[in-house]
């Protein structure tokens, strides 16, 4: 129960904490002081007290967006394993509902960035959907990895398998998955090198060009549940990439803050020394992704046959 | 009694057209009896349906039929399962044609349209009840002429025409396979009664020739992909209530005689389970892509009927794999997905093509790029499409999530088996991923081009929500998908009972679908998605301070016209680029030359796989060769007399005795 607590408090509270460490990361590598660790936490709390200006081309899809977005990925951290500990929903073939939040978050994201009638937001929501297509298998495919190491469906159980059921055979697929699920995870939070968070340059961007239009509470909710999004993915990537586990329990739940404030420094690290993509390279990254994953799949299919 | 109830709900369909015919054209009544008819017969079908899938009864009528032995007809938990469809949409589609397509406004077809709707659906009905081959045949050939008819309903257009054309051809092409697979099933089995036959009575190489024939057969009716070609341009070309028949419900038709069919074949092969799992993968992903290229709203629609007989088709494949290797939970995941989504694909792509149909009545054009910001004018419409959007694409928390989960799960359950088999069929996974993505994007495309934004020609500005008789079904439509979504346990009884009787294996152990599944674990979670949802559109409306409403920001640009909006096509061509190695699509550049260029366009087109690149392009080679033959064929009576001269000449030189002439001669 306690455990169950802490999971909720920590999904709620500290996703906003992840993007202040990337930013701060960034900016020590550009050599400025940049701007505070808390400082989304400042700007939703700001937003939320604001007023909202709505177009007038716009319906009840536009409101619906964001609120849906943030919905789906608060159950969806709701599914995943925090660390060492179980998942507070947890039951065979989670994992399906796990991806499909993720898809309805998608579906009304971009129709509500199509609500506006404009052309940017337009191209930023053919983008998402496009990239999608292809970091959809490449997940699917490591959950695949996931589910026949640990013979379940459950993603409890798959999450924690890289700690309990690792032997050397198993090493070389789990590197391979977790480059591929580092790719998805940037696609999917829409950091460096897939798009640039920080741009305002609209013909290039693709998460924040889509949410444009968005301003006040609901832009809040927007900000809030991107850095949400970060965090799940980067949970479900910790569990492969780092497998420790403590003596003491509940000396778990400091590993794993550290864990993911480390893996948000990494993402920082990526951001400040690459160049962001072409957007028509970036299909290219997604296959190989796509290519790391369905690989890991067929090299355990050799282990296991 | 529920006999009783189907066989009287099948005679009032199939009259329901007759009283109007016997009025005058000008007339609303003909219209109206014909709805209240099949509206009666719907709830009667139902009422008996349920009553097979609630108590698990089943029963089999006999009719003395001299000519063919005694014809049977047979109601078990199958055919009620594929009548629940059948009468539902008879009963809502007739509701929804007295505002759609109104017999004042169209004198000249709306009687038409009513007999064979009346005559489609009990043709269908006849062929789900029948248990003899004759009856079967019986049924699908009312079944496939009443829907070239009603394809054919605006037949002074000549596009209509044409698609209807193609439709009867490739029926009919179904239809002659069926023949042969008739007549080598009575050989075989040595009658027409389609009972399951015993494992030692039919060879493999029959029994692999019986596999074939039905999948060619059904899968022409069911749009599979290589034989989908007909699809697309018919169920474009009707009124949107018979485009919703013919997607929803026509193509099951298909799918039941081959779920009905391999029910019958003994000891299947995993060649067979592994077959269909491809086709149905192939079907699946071409399906949406061709869908995303297409400009024409039910052309698009049509398109993803082929994607979700294909995700239907894996359901199948992996029941089969698992009547093959032996795994009860591959049969039970397998076919529980298979026929739900069955009924979810009837339920939500008619709520699709009446949402559409809804826009397309008042706007009067079917192409997306013409339409636009429907939503305001239509919010209605515009609600149930996008829900049976959210369906179609099996996002949660509606009823296409819990038959694709199914089909995951299913799919998932073959790695914990050892062996290469396992590890092969879980490939279509990524697969399965793949097109759920892909018509995410699709229905995107779809939703904001037609009901967000704004209007982009004069027409669409002056939409209007249409009349109460075509928003009921709707309603009742995307009711249906709420329920079944948020409350899939009550479906276990009905899937249990009717899988339990699909599986001619005596050995197989059956498992309940709810022990395999987390049904309750669905409920629960899409309330609590349902209820965040409210608790978080409660605090955007608690803090609602709406400031101004404005212009759209558009970065600064004051004078944002529809012009500039983002078209459908354009958000496709991304895909439509990556895919362009089957999509071949045809681009018109513009040619812009000069200081001071003319006005240019440019248009993209995807044609068919099949249809325009192979068929065609096929046929019109054969009509090549064969116009060889015009040379003897001048319109020339003289040299026709000539032709049979020389016919007659030659029969009779055939008498000539040749080898006594040669003997004579060289006997000299």
């Amino acid at each position: 129960m306690t455990d169950t607590i802490i999971h909720i408090f920590l999904l709620l509270t500290l996703p906003p904490l992840l993007l202040g460490v990337i930013n701060k990361t960034k900016a020590l590598f550009a050599g400025r002081k940049g701007p505070p660790v808390l400082q989304l936490y400042y700007d939703i709390i700001k937003l939320m007290r604001k007023g909202m200006v709505l177009s007038r081309t716009t319906t009840w899809v536009f409101i619906a967006g964001p609120v849906v977005t943030l919905a789906a990925v608060v159950l969806a951290g709701m599914l995943i394993p925090i660390g060492q500990f179980d998942a507070p929903i947890a039951f065979a073939g989670d994992l399906i509902f796990f991806a499909y939040l993720f898809g309805l978050a998608r579906f009304f994201t971009t129709a509500a960035a199509l609500d506006t009638g404009s052309s940017f937001e337009g191209m930023g929501a053919a983008r998402e959907v496009t990239f999608a297509c292809l970091s959809e298998p490449a997940l699917f495919f490591a959950l695949l990895v996931l589910a026949k190491i640990s013979g379940s469906l459950k993603l409890t159980t798959m999450l924690h398998s890289s700690t309990s059921a690792f032997s050397v055979a198993m090493a070389a697929p789990l590197v391979l998955v977790s480059i591929g699920l580092f790719i998805v995870l940037l696609t999917e939070t829409c950091r460096i090198p897939v798009d640039d968070p920080n741009t305002h340059l609209e013909l290039t961007m693709i998460h924040e060009v889509m949410v444009l239009d968005h301003s006040g509470p609901l832009f809040g909710i927007i900000l809030y549940s991107a850095a949400m999004k970060l965090f799940v993915l980067g949970t479900v990537l910790l569990h492969i990439i780092t497998p420790f586990q403590m003596n003491r329990m509940w000396l778990n739940w400091p590993l794993f803050i550290v864990e993911i404030l480390g893996l948000a420094i990494v993402i920082g690290v990526v951001e400040s020394v690459m160049a962001r993509l072409r957007m028509r390279h970036i299909p290219y990254l997604l296959v190989s992704a796509l290519l790391f994953c369905g690989f890991s799949f067929i090299l355990l299919m050799r282990y296991y046959k | 009694m529920f006999s009783d109830l189907i066989i009287i709900a099948i005679i009032l369909a199939a009259a329901s057209g007759l009283p109007g015919l016997c009025l005058p054209r000008r007339t609303v009544w003909g219209q109206r009896i014909a709805a209240a008819m099949m509206s009666s017969s719907s709830i009667l079908g139902l009422v008996g349906a349920s009553l097979v899938l609630g108590v698990g009864q089943s029963r089999v009528l006999s009719f003395p039929w001299p000519a063919m032995g005694n014809s049977i007809i047979g109601i078990d938990g199958l055919s009620a399962f594929f009548l629940v469809p059948i009468f539902f949409m008879g009963g809502l589609g007739s509701i929804y044609g007295i505002g759609y397509w109104p017999q004042l406004r169209h004198p000249r077809t709306g009687r038409k349209l009513q007999l064979f709707w009346g005559l489609l659906t009990a043709g269908m009905m006849l062929l789900v009840i029948s248990k003899h081959a004759i009856a079967f045949l019986l049924g699908w050939e009312v079944m496939a002429l009443s829907a070239f008819f009603l394809v054919a309903t605006e037949d002074h257009k000549a596009q209509c025409r044409q698609a209807s054309w193609i439709y009867i051809i490739a029926t009919h092409i179904g239809t002659l396979t069926l023949f042969a697979l008739f007549v080598l099933w009575r050989w075989a089995t040595g009658s027409y009664d389609l009972k399951p036959v015993a494992g030692d009575v039919i060879g493999i190489g029959v029994l692999n020739v019986l596999f074939f024939l039905s999948l060619i057969a059904f899968g022409l009716k069911a749009g599979v992909m290589p034989f989908h070609f007909w699809l697309p341009g018919a169920h474009a070309s009707a009124p949107s209530h018979v485009s919703a028949m013919l997607s929803g419900i026509v193509l099951k038709m298909g799918i039941y005689g081959l779920v009905r069919f391999l029910s019958l074949l003994p000891d299947p092969p995993s060649m067979w389970g592994g077959l269909i799992l491809l086709l149905g993968a192939i079907s699946g992903l071409l399906g949406v892509v061709f869908a995303i290229g297409q400009h024409d709203l039910k052309r698009l629609l049509a398109y993803h009927s082929v994607e979700n007989i294909g995700i239907i088709l894996m359901g199948l494949g992996l029941a089969m794999l698992g009547r093959s290797a032996g795994q009860p939970e591959w049969i039970v995941l397998g076919m529980a997905g298979c026929l739900l989504h069955t009924w979810n694909h009837s339920i939500f792509k008619s709520l699709l093509f009446l949402s559409a149909g809804s826009g397309v009545h008042s706007v009067r054009t079917r192409h997306i790029d013409s339409l636009g910001g429907l939503a305001k004018t239509m919010p209605w419409t515009a609600a149930m499409f996008v829900i049976g959007a959210v369906a179609i694409c099996g996002l949660p928390p509606l009823n296409g999530f819990v038959s694709e989960l199914f089909v995951y799960l299913g799919l998932l359950g073959t790695m914990k088996s050892d062996g290469v088999m396992g590890s092969a069929v879980v490939i279509v996974v990524p697969v399965l991923a793949m097109i759920g993505a892909l018509a995410v994007a699709c229905f995107v495309k779809v939703f904001g081009a037609v009901f967000l934004g704004t209007p982009r020609t004069l027409a669409a500005t002056c939409a209007h929500e249409s009349p109460m008789t075509m928003r009921v079904p709707m309603i009742v439509l995307a009711a249906s998908c709420a329920i079944i979504g948020l409350a899939p346990v009550l479906l276990i009884p009905i899937l249990d009972n009717v899988i339990a009787g699909w599986m001619i294996e005596p050995n197989s152990s059956i498992m309940s679908i709810g022990s395999v599944a987390p049904l309750k674990m669905i409920s629960f979670i899409w309330a609590a998605l349902i209820i965040v949802v409210l608790l978080l559109a409660a605090v955007v409306k608690l803090r609602n301070r709406v400031v101004s409403r404005v212009g759209t920001w558009d970065c600064g640009y004051a004078y944002s016209t529809s012009r500039i909006q983002y078209t459908a096509s354009s958000f496709a061509q991304i895909i439509v680029t990556m895919f362009r190695w089957v999509l071949r699509p045809r681009m018109h550049l513009p040619h812009i030359e000069g200081l001071f260029p003319k006005p240019a366009q440019m248009s993209s087109h995807v044609d068919d796989l099949i249809l325009d690149r192979t068929i065609t392009p096929a046929s019109d080679k054969f009509a090549k060769w064969f116009g060889w033959f015009h040379r003897f064929q001048q319109g020339i009576t003289q040299q026709y007399v000539l032709y049979i001269l020389i016919t007659v000449i030659l029969m009779m030189s055939t008498m000539i005795p040749f080898r006594e002439f040669i003997a004579r001669l060289f006997a000299r």
